[in-house]
């Protein structure tokens, strides 16, 4: 296959994606079901097509075909073959295919798996996504063609930056996209919805598995690329509140309030306005971040887009879509007002609270990463909001959200008793509260708010266990009815107290290695031993090794604990020559209580080495909770609901919304 | 239609101007207002534990040189650290640097554990000098000519790249 196939396959994609944008759509606006019927084919060509240029590239790539510009430009004959595929999305053209890669395929998942959709608002859908579709196309085909070919050919390429030559980072943007395009299936929902002026139960059943998914792509994203900033950076953090995270923790927040918030609208037929908005922010955020890291602007304050036409292409693109698609919810969410007002004490209640506690979060790391680039373009002063403006903000948010969150699931719908939940909750309010004295009593350097960080995950985990434990009768009823009752628990139950239980996790990471880390950064010979926490690290030796594409610095550490050896670690000082790059391989040794952490430097010329020694206690359960929340999100994703009875719109027969189990 | 509802599109209206503007603006070309100007005054005392440190006269002495200005909390200079060594090793030029904002332990160890390329170094604690410079953003490197005026500067981390289309070839020119 050679590349111009998949440069042909691209523009018959635009061609199909501008068809697919316009007939569909206007067959549901004349009720013309033939014109209706077209959105299916479309899709599924439109995602075949592009799935043939992504082949081409890849195939350029595998094999190394130099006389490809973006190939030369970040390929190498002598990488693995994991980073050659890798290398075809480590670029902006590539990575933009990419996107359109995952785009189509969510539409062409419309096309396939929405037999139950009314056949209006698919046609709607499919549409919508189309139209999103042509905009990423002509963005690829006019300003970002990856198929470009170059003449003289060079012998060999110049090589994928060594930083992302790594199997965290070869994963974390394909995760990262399924999550952002995902969302692109709620913005054209809450789109279709705005045309179709009907926003009820049903439709809010069909969002949500799509939000799910998209959300638990997204959370395995973000965690991947903590992760790897973590091992690979070489400098022991794992989140720096860089804009390039931000862009990516911006839709997870605003994703998170879209998941609840549809509960509301499933269950009680109300929130719909807010929900739509809510769908339109999230893409809008996703795009956004995208759009702004892909062009460069953020990631450096400096300059909106080191090339003028993308900048403008992107800007273009947002007004049109965000700007478009809010001008439409201007004009049509008044007619979506709800049909029941709630009581601020209820399920209901406190899963607005959540809402509010994020939309709060979301458009103050909006406001934070975008405050430089806004002053520099009205009053051209130059500022940067670093990570004091983000901690300041988040403590205040998370603190009231983690008591929430263990009390929420306790309250009923359309009324509850707020006294009553919290005296249910009384286990998890003692052994919170003994938590935080062992921890303020017994461990040295705790802070009170390290304290009450630990309290409220204590908190938080026993109030979600005790969620279960009550759905199941347990210690009120025969053990073995209690089992029984178990088995029944609906999936979506037990997908919330995941999720809830990950965040708790999450923060016991958080708050236990910030607080009781110890860290030793000096110039050591060989050896020399420090102490690092309790443990003792010999600097040994330094040899060189050799890799397929890199030489290295290897330093060895033996690391005992009371005289035992407990591990050999043995980090490298990694040098590329294409392009020539230096990078940090830490030697990490983890496990579900503490990480040992150490790198090797530069060497001083002097027989010493720069290291870097950290001992990081519970550090792991950042990622293992994310990762605990991804699982929540796929046993919602799996709830019977979602797969059994198409859900029925009101008017049609059905209720609108049966009670799920609960 | 409420005006509630219209909110959401008139505040995304507001951002895609400012945006729009943001577009306009290229920093990274708009030439630093010093440039061809002589180097402000100043005296900084040297980094914790270095002995030289960098004041106006040490780049007056006839040599053409460069200042690069970096921090330890600063990203990108850690990426351009080992181009800032390979320069050091080459010697071509003297290589000055200009600590900025940085806590003195923190900017210590930066250089302990990366090594240290620069002759020089001047802790500016408050940023003070780095405005007399017109310093924006870190990391920035600046090539002082014969007559210790300011002859260019680069804006963000150098790169193989960069060094190999604009500072060599700028280097070579002002030596001439």
């Amino acid at each position: 296959m050679s590349v111009e196939l998949g440069h042909y396959a691209i523009a018959l994609a635009f061609a199909v994606a501008i068809l697919q944008g316009i007939v569909p759509l206007a067959g549901a606006q004349r009720g013309d079901a033939k014109w209706m019927a077209l959105g299916v084919p479309a899709a599924l060509l439109q995602f075949a097509l592009v799935a043939l240029a992504f082949g081409c590239l890849t195939v350029a790539y595998v094999t190394s075909d130099f006389s490809v510009l973006n190939v030369a430009q970040n390929s190498h004959s002598a990488k693995p073959m994991l980073y050659k595929v890798s290398g075809v999305w480590g670029n902006h053209e590539g990575s933009l295919l990419l996107w359109a890669l995952i785009l189509t395929a969510f539409g062409a998942a419309v096309a396939v798996f929405g037999q139950n959709l009314p056949v209006a608002l698919k046609a709607r859908v499919l549409s919508i996504q189309s139209l999103i579709g042509v905009g990423f196309l002509a963005f690829i085909l006019f300003t970002s063609n990856p198929f470009e070919r170059l003449h003289p050919v060079p012998t060999d390429g110049r090589g994928l930056n060594p930083l992302l030559q790594d199997p965290g980072l070869a994963f974390h943007p394909p995760f990262l996209y399924l999550g952002y395009v995902g969302l692109s299936m709620a913005f054209s929902f809450a789109v279709a919805a705005l045309i179709e002026g009907r926003v009820d139960p049903a439709w809010a059943r069909w969002v949500r598995p799509w939000t799910l998914a998209a959300w638990c792509f997204l959370t395995l994203g973000i965690a991947l690329g903590s992760w790897w900033a973590y091992y690979e950076l070489g400098w022991g953090g794992w989140w720096f509140w860089d804009p390039v995270e931000n862009a990516s923790f911006m839709p997870w927040l605003a994703a998170t309030a879209l998941l609840h918030s549809a509960i509301v609208v499933e269950k009680r037929d109300a929130l719909k306005s807010w929900t739509i908005l809510l769908a339109i922010l999230a893409f809008s955020l996703s795009l956004l971040g995208t759009f702004l890291v892909r062009s460069g602007v953020l990631t450096s304050v400096h300059a909106f887009a080191t090339d003028p036409a993308r900048g403008a292409f992107i800007l273009a693109f947002l007004a049109v879509v965000v700007g478009g698609s809010l001008t439409l919810y201007a004009a049509r969410a008044p007619a979506l007002e709800p049909s029941g007002l709630f009581q601020p004490i209820s399920r209901e209640g406190s899963l607005v609270l959540n809402n509010l506690l994020l939309a709060v979060a979301t458009g103050s790391i909006l406001l934070g990463t975008l405050y430089p680039l806004l002053l520099d373009a009205l009053t051209g002063e130059k500022v940067s909001v670093g990570p004091p403006f983000f901690n300041t903000i988040a403590i205040p948010l998370a603190v009231p959200m983690l008591i929430a969150m263990a009390i929420a699931p306790q309250l009923a719908w359309k009324r509850a008793a707020l006294g009553e939940a919290v005296l249910r909750l009384w286990p998890a309010a003692l052994a919170a509260l003994i938590a935080l004295i062992v921890v303020l009593a017994a461990f040295d350097r705790a802070t009170l708010l390290a304290a009450l960080g630990i309290g409220l995950v204590v908190w938080l985990l026993i109030g979600s266990l005790q969620e279960i434990a009550e759905r199941a009768h347990l210690f009120r009823a025969p053990l073995a009815e209690s089992l029984r009752r178990f088995g029944r628990i609906p999936r979506a139950s037990w997908g919330m107290v995941l999720g809830h239980a990950g965040i708790a996790l999450v923060v016991l990471g958080i708050v236990a290695s910030e607080t009781w880390q110890s860290e030793v950064i000096k110039t050591m010979r060989p050896g020399e031993s420090v102490a690092v926490g309790p443990y003792q690290f010999e600097f040994k030796s330094v040899g060189d090794v050799r890799g397929p594409n890199y030489s290295a610095l290897a330093g060895r550490f033996d690391v005992t604990r009371n005289d035992n050896l407990v591990a050999v670690m043995e980090p490298e000082l990694r040098r590329f020559t294409h392009p020539p790059m230096t990078t940090t391989e830490a030697a990490i040794l983890p496990n579900a209580l503490r990480d040992l952490y150490a790198t090797v430097g530069e060497p001083d010329n002097q027989g010493g080495y720069g290291t870097r020694l950290y001992f990081k206690p519970l550090v792991s359960w950042i990622w293992l909770g994310a990762l605990v929340m991804a699982l929540g999100g796929a046993f919602s994703l799996s709830d019977r609901r979602f797969r059994v009875g198409a859900p029925k719109r009101a008017g049609t027969g059905a209720p609108a919304a049966q009670p799920a189990g609960d | 239609m409420r005006i509630g509802f219209l909110l959401p599109a008139l505040v995304f209206a507001l951002l895609a101007v400012a945006l729009g503007v943001g577009l306009t603006l290229k920093p990274r070309e708009i030439p630093s207002a010093l440039i061809d100007k002589p180097i402000p005054d100043f005296a900084l005392p040297p980094v914790q534990g270095r002995t030289a440190g960098l004041s106006s006269g040490d780049l007056r002495t006839g040599e053409v040189s460069m200042v690069n200005v970096f921090a330890s909390w600063c990203g990108p200079c850690r990426t351009e650290h080992p181009i800032l060594m390979d320069i050091a090793k080459a010697g071509t030029l003297p290589l000055h640097g200009l600590n900025y904002k940085d806590k003195p332990e923190a900017a210590a160890s930066f250089l302990r554990s990366l090594g240290d390329p620069y002759r020089r170094t001047g802790a500016d604690r408050d940023g003070r000098v780095s405005i007399e410079w017109g310093v924006y953003g870190v990391p920035e490197t600046f090539l002082i000519d014969r007559q210790g005026r300011i002859a260019f500067k680069h804006v963000g981390p150098l790169t193989p790249e960069v060094m190999e289309r604009t500072i060599n070839p700028k280097i070579a020119e002002l030596k001439r």
